[in-house]
C-alpha cells in the first residue's frame, strides 16, 4: 500500500508575513480607545484513526483555521472569534469586540508603536507534521494493539484502539508588543476493551499522550499496554461492588493525580479567584494541605502532554510551585487573571482553539515524591482501599469533587489483596477537607496524559503524583 | 433594533462547486453536511459586564466514495474553492482506508419529504440587550437572600444556525434555527456552614422568548433550599428522580437503544432484545424530535434522513432501536434509518429529544407526603460516573431527604445502581411530564438504590 499523507488545508502559513495586517488590527483597536488588544491566529491539521476488532472503522482528517480577537478596557473584555482569516472578516471581528465595550473605530490615527520582534518558538519544528506516522502506519499500530488485546484477553466483547494527532500553528500578537509564533504537535493513543461473561461486565481503558515527538506512536508499546489492560479486565470482570463507606485509601501514582487536579488544581486558577469560588483565595502563605504535600504545575518539561513552548497569550511558561510542604505559594494566572486579581502571570493562559478566550489553566500538575516506599503506605492500613486505576472526575461549584475508580482492591491488615478486586467505587469529598488528610507520599512520582475541560475548552494536560495515602475519604458504592 | 445575521450559506453555489470539483477529481459519489453558526454571549460579575463574546463558525464535513465503494471523510471550516478542493482530496485519500465490512451509503431517505417544524425564527438581539437582561437577572438573584453572595456561573447566549445537507444523488436539505440560553448558578454561604450552589437553565427560540423570571426564581429557590443541609446515612433508599435527573440518566444509557452500539457489542441490548421487557410496565419512552418544546429541533439528521417520532420503550417493552442508514441495512430486518445519525467516517447515533410517559403506579408515593425517601433534584459528573457498557452508575447528586412533608437538603452524597434494575424497579411516575432542554418526563420513583453520604 502506498503511504499518502493527507494534505493540509489551503490556508497560508502563519508567520512574520502577517505582521503588517496584525499591526493594522492592533492599531485600529488601540486607536479606538482599548487598553489592550490581542489577536490569536491558528491553523490546524488533525487526524483521528479508530480500529475496532480487526479493522479500521474510521479515518477522520480535519483542517481548520481561525482567529480570536480580544479587547480589554478597564476590568472588562470583549472577545470575537471567526474562522474566516480574510482582512475584512478580521476587521469585522475586531470592530465587534470593540463595540461590545462601547468602543468604535476612530478616525484619528493611533500612537501605538507597533509589534516587537517575532519570538519564534517554531525553530526545528517545521518538519514535524510530515514526520508523523502516515495513515497506513497508524492503522498498523492500532491493529497490532487490538490484536494484542485478542491474544492477551478473555471474554472480550469489544476491542478498540484509537489514535489522534493534532498539529497546530499559532501566531499571537498583542498591543503590549507581544509577537510570538509556535508549532505544536500533540498525539494520543488509547485502548478500550469490554469483557463480558454472563451478567458480569468490565470495561478498561488505557491512554497515553505526548507532545512534540513525531515518532511517538511508532514507539508506543501497544502490546505491553494491551497486556496490562487485559490483566486488569480479567481481575475486574467478576469483582464485587465496593461497599459504600469511609476508608483510608492509597491512590496509585500516574493518573491517581487526577484527584489533585480536580480537587485542588482548579481551585488554584485565577478564574476561580475572580468568581469567588475558591476557598483558597486569601490563603497564600497559609497551610492548606498536610506538610507531606508539595504540588507543582509546570509547562516546561520535555514531551509531557501539558508542556508548551509558549502559552496562548505568547508567554513562556514557568515552573510554578503551588504548594510547598503544605503551604499555599501561588495561583496560576493568565493576562485577565493578573488584571483582575493581581496574581502575576505564570504562562498559564490556555485555550482549546481560537473560538475560546484564553483563561488560567493547568499544564503538567503533580504532587511531588515523598520519602516512603509504596509498601509503607499499604502496610499502614488495616482496612482500606487501593485505587490502582482512576477513571474521570469533576469538581462542582462549591469545590465538591468526585472520581470514578476503574480498578481497585481491598487492603487488609497491611496487605494488598489482589485477590479481592472491587468495582463501582467513587471517591467524594472536597479539597479543604481532603488535602490535610494526604499524610504519606511515596517515592515513585510519575505522570499521565489527560484532557481537561473548563472555561476555555478542552486542553492537553498531565496529572501526576507518587502513590499517596489519604487517611480517610468517602467511597460511594453499593 | 436587531443585528443582521452573519449566517448565510449559499447552498446552490456549494452544490455547483462540489459537482464540478468531484467530477474533476473522479469522485463518483459524495455528500456534504455544513453547519454555520453565529453566537453572542455575555457574562456578568456583581453588576458589571465581565466578558462579552461573539463567535462565527462554519464546519463542513464531506464524504466521498471511491470506485470500490469505500468511504472517506474530511472536515474543514474553509468553504472557499481551495478549501473545499483540499477537503475533497483529503477525503478521497482517506477512502483508501474506508471500512470494508460496513461501508456507509447515502441514506435512501435523504430525499423523502420533510415535515417542517414550525418554530419561529427570532432575530438576533444587540449584545447590550443581552447584557441588560443578565445584569438585571443577577441583581434579582443577589437580592433574593442574604446568603447569596455571588452568581458564580451565569450567562446569556443567543445563537443562529444554518444547516445544509446535499449529496450527489440530488438531495438538498436546508434548515435555519435560532436559540437562546440563560443559566444562573448562585453560590450561597452562611457563617460556619459549607457553601451551597444550585441553579437553573432556560432555553427558548430567542432571547425575547426566554422565561427570565422563571429562571431567576428557580435558581434562587433551589439554592436557598440547600442552605439547611444535613448528612445522610449511607444505605438503601427509595428514590424519586426529578424529570431532569431521570432524563440525564436515560441519556447516559441511551446506548441501550442505539443500533450502532448493539452492532459494536457495547450496548446492554442485543439484536434480539426487541420485544423483551427492559423496564417496569409503568414506563413508556419515545424519541420525539418534533416536540414543540424541543428548541432548535432538527428536521433532518447528519445523513439527510428526516427526523420523526419513534417509540423506544412501550409499557416496559423495547420496541425500536435508533438507526442510521448503515445499521438499518446491517440489521436486515426491515429496519429503516430513524433520523438520529451524525455524519462521520463512522456514523454515530444518538437521541434527539426523549419523551417519557409514566403510569402512576404506587399512589402512596408522593413528593409531598412520603417519609425517609430521597428526592434527587440533579445528577452530576455523568461523564465519569456512568459505565454505559456495564450498566452501572455512581453519581453525585443534589437533593433532599423527605420526611413527613418536610424537605431537608442532603449535604453531599452519591447514588449508585444498575440501570437495568433501576428501570425494572420503577414504582411510580408522579405528576404530569415536565419539559426540560433534553426532553420531557414526570417524577420517577425507584426502589432499592444505594445512597452514600459523605462522612
Amino acid at each position: 500500500m502506498s503511504s499518502p499523507s493527507i494534505e493540509a488545508t489551503a490556508a497560508s502559513r502563519l508567520d512574520q508575513s502577517w505582521q503588517p495586517e496584525l499591526e493594522e488590527l492592533l492599531s485600529v483597536g488601540m486607536g479606538a480607545g482599548a487598553d489592550l488588544v490581542e489577536v490569536f491566529v491558528e491553523r490546524n491539521n488533525q487526524l483521528s484513526v479508530l480500529a475496532e476488532q480487526e479493522r479500521i472503522t474510521s479515518v477522520s482528517p480535519n483542517f481548520g483555521c481561525g482567529a480570536g480577537i480580544r479587547v480589554f478596557k478597564g476590568q472588562r473584555d470583549g472577545f470575537a472569534a471567526t474562522n474566516n482569516l480574510s482582512r475584512p472578516a478580521l476587521m469585522a471581528a475586531l470592530e465587534q469586540a470593540l463595540s461590545m465595550l462601547g468602543l468604535g473605530r476612530g478616525t484619528s490615527s493611533s500612537t501605538w508603536q507597533g509589534l516587537g520582534n517575532l519570538e519564534d518558538h517554531s525553530t526545528g519544528k517545521e518538519q514535524w507534521l510530515t514526520s508523523c506516522p502516515t495513515v497506513p502506519d497508524s492503522a498498523d499500530c492500532l491493529l497490532a494493539a487490538t490484536d494484542a488485546l485478542k491474544r492477551h484477553g478473555q471474554h472480550l466483547q469489544s476491542r478498540r484502539a484509537s489514535y489522534a494527532r493534532d498539529w497546530q500553528e499559532v501566531l499571537v500578537a498583542a498591543s503590549d508588543g507581544t509577537f510570538a509564533r509556535d508549532l505544536r504537535l500533540h498525539q494520543t493513543v488509547g485502548l478500550t476493551l469490554l469483557a463480558a461473561a454472563g451478567d458480569h461486565r468490565a470495561s478498561i481503558s488505557r491512554r497515553d499522550g505526548n507532545t512534540d515527538q513525531p515518532d511517538f506512536l511508532v514507539r508506543w508499546p501497544g502490546a505491553t499496554v494491551a497486556a496490562s489492560a487485559c490483566q486488569s479486565a480479567g481481575k475486574m470482570l467478576k469483582a464485587n461492588f465496593v461497599e459504600a463507606g469511609t476508608y483510608p485509601v492509597v491512590l496509585a501514582n500516574r493518573f491517581g493525580g487526577v484527584i489533585f487536579h480536580e480537587a485542588c488544581g482548579h481551585l488554584l486558577e485565577t478564574t476561580q479567584v475572580e468568581r469567588g469560588s475558591t476557598p483558597f483565595a486569601n490563603k497564600i502563605g497559609q497551610p492548606i494541605a498536610h506538610p507531606a504535600v508539595t504540588a507543582i504545575d509546570e509547562g516546561l518539561s520535555r514531551n509531557n502532554f501539558g508542556s508548551i513552548a509558549m502559552d496562548d497569550e505568547g508567554m513562556t511558561p514557568q515552573r510554578t510551585v503551588l504548594i510547598q510542604d503544605g503551604v499555599l505559594q501561588r495561583f496560576l494566572s493568565d493576562r485577565a487573571g493578573q488584571m483582575r486579581t493581581g496574581h502575576p502571570r505564570t504562562g498559564s493562559g490556555r485555550r482549546q482553539s481560537h473560538a475560546f478566550a484564553a483563561a488560567s489553566r493547568m499544564r503538567n500538575t503533580f504532587i511531588g515524591g515523598g520519602p516512603h516506599g509504596v509498601e509503607e503506605l499499604i502496610s499502614s492500613i488495616d482496612h482500606g482501599l487501593y485505587c490502582k486505576q482512576m477513571g474521570g472526575g469533576s469538581v462542582g461549584a462549591t469545590g465538591q469533587f468526585n472520581f470514578a475508580v476503574e480498578e481497585a482492591y481491598w487492603i487488609e491488615n497491611g496487605c494488598l489483596r489482589e485477590d479481592k478486586p472491587v468495582k463501582g467505587a467513587t471517591l467524594i469529598g472536597d479539597a479543604v477537607t481532603v488535602l490535610p488528610r494526604i499524610s504519606m507520599c511515596a517515592n515513585d512520582e510519575d505522570l499521565a496524559a489527560g484532557f481537561c475541560g473548563s472555561i476555555s475548552g478542552s486542553v492537553y494536560v498531565t496529572v501526576g503524583q507518587p502513590h499517596i495515602k489519604v487517611d480517610r475519604i468517602t467511597v460511594g458504592g453499593r | 433594533m436587531t443585528t443582521p445575521s452573519p449566517v448565510a450559506l449559499d447552498g446552490s453555489a456549494l452544490q455547483e462547486q462540489l459537482t464540478e470539483t468531484t467530477s474533476r477529481l473522479a469522485i463518483p459519489m459524495w455528500d456534504l453536511g455544513v453547519t454555520s453558526s453565529y453566537d453572542t454571549s455575555v457574562q456578568v460579575d456583581h453588576g458589571e459586564p465581565k466578558q462579552l463574546k461573539a463567535r462565527q463558525s462554519t464546519m463542513a464535513m464531506v464524504r466521498v466514495w471511491n470506485d470500490e465503494g469505500l468511504v472517506g471523510i474530511t472536515s474543514t471550516n474553509d468553504l472557499s474553492p481551495l478549501g473545499l478542493t483540499a477537503a475533497l482530496q483529503g477525503a478521497k485519500q482517506a477512502s483508501r482506508f474506508g471500512d470494508t465490512q460496513r461501508p456507509p451509503r447515502l441514506s435512501p431517505q435523504a430525499q423523502d419529504p420533510i415535515t417542517p417544524i414550525k418554530q419561529p425564527q427570532h432575530s438576533i438581539q444587540p449584545i447590550q440587550l443581552l447584557l441588560n437582561h443578565l445584569l438585571e437577572a443577577e441583581r434579582q438573584v443577589l437580592h433574593s437572600h442574604p446568603a447569596i453572595s455571588t452568581v458564580t456561573y451565569n450567562g446569556l447566549n443567543q445563537g443562529q444556525r444554518e444547516r445544509l445537507y446535499i449529496n450527489s444523488a440530488g438531495a438538498w436539505r436546508k434548515q435555519n434555527t435560532t436559540s437562546a440560553t440563560l443559566w444562573l448558578y448562585p453560590r450561597a454561604e452562611e457563617p460556619g456552614r459549607k457553601p451551597r450552589s444550585a441553579g437553573a437553565v432556560r432555553v427558548a427560540p430567542g432571547v425575547d422568548a426566554l422565561d427570565l423570571e422563571g429562571c431567576i426564581g428557580e435558581a434562587t429557590d433551589r439554592t436557598i433550599s440547600h442552605l439547611d443541609y444535613a448528612p445522610i446515612d449511607t444505605g438503601i433508599y427509595t428514590v424519586c428522580f426529578s424529570p431532569e435527573a431521570f432524563l440525564d440518566l436515560l441519556w447516559a444509557f441511551s446506548t441501550m437503544v442505539n443500533a450502532q452500539a448493539v452492532l459494536d457489542g457495547i450496548s446492554l441490548s442485543q439484536r434480539d432484545s426487541l420485544g423483551t421487557q427492559v423496564a417496569s410496565s409503568l414506563l413508556t419512552v419515545a424519541d420525539h424530535a418534533h416536540h414543540p418544546a424541543h428548541v432548535a429541533a432538527p428536521e433532518f439528521d447528519g445523513e439527510g434522513t428526516p427526523t420523526r417520532h419513534l417509540l423506544l420503550i412501550e409499557s416496559g417493552y423495547l420496541r425500536h432501536f435508533l438507526h442510521s442508514e448503515g445499521t438499518a441495512r446491517a440489521f436486515a430486518d426491515g429496519s429503516v434509518a430513524t433520523g438520529h445519525a451524525t455524519m462521520g467516517a463512522k456514523v454515530t447515533i444518538g437521541p434527539q429529544w426523549l419523551d417519557v410517559e409514566g403510569e402512576r403506579g404506587d399512589t402512596s408515593l408522593s413528593c409531598q407526603h412520603s417519609n425517609s425517601v430521597v428526592l434527587i433534584d440533579s445528577l452530576s459528573a455523568l461523564h465519569a460516573g456512568v459505565k454505559a457498557s456495564q450498566g452501572s452508575f455512581s453519581l453525585p447528586f443534589d437533593g433532599w431527604l423527605l420526611s413527613g412533608g418536610e424537605r431537608r437538603s442532603i449535604e453531599a452524597a452519591t447514588v449508585a445502581g444498575d440501570i437495568r434494575s433501576t428501570l425494572h424497579n420503577i414504582l411510580a411516575c408522579e405528576g404530569a411530564p415536565q419539559c426540560t432542554p433534553n426532553g420531557r418526563a414526570p417524577h420517577v420513583w425507584v426502589e432499592g438504590l444505594t445512597i452514600t453520604g459523605e462522612a
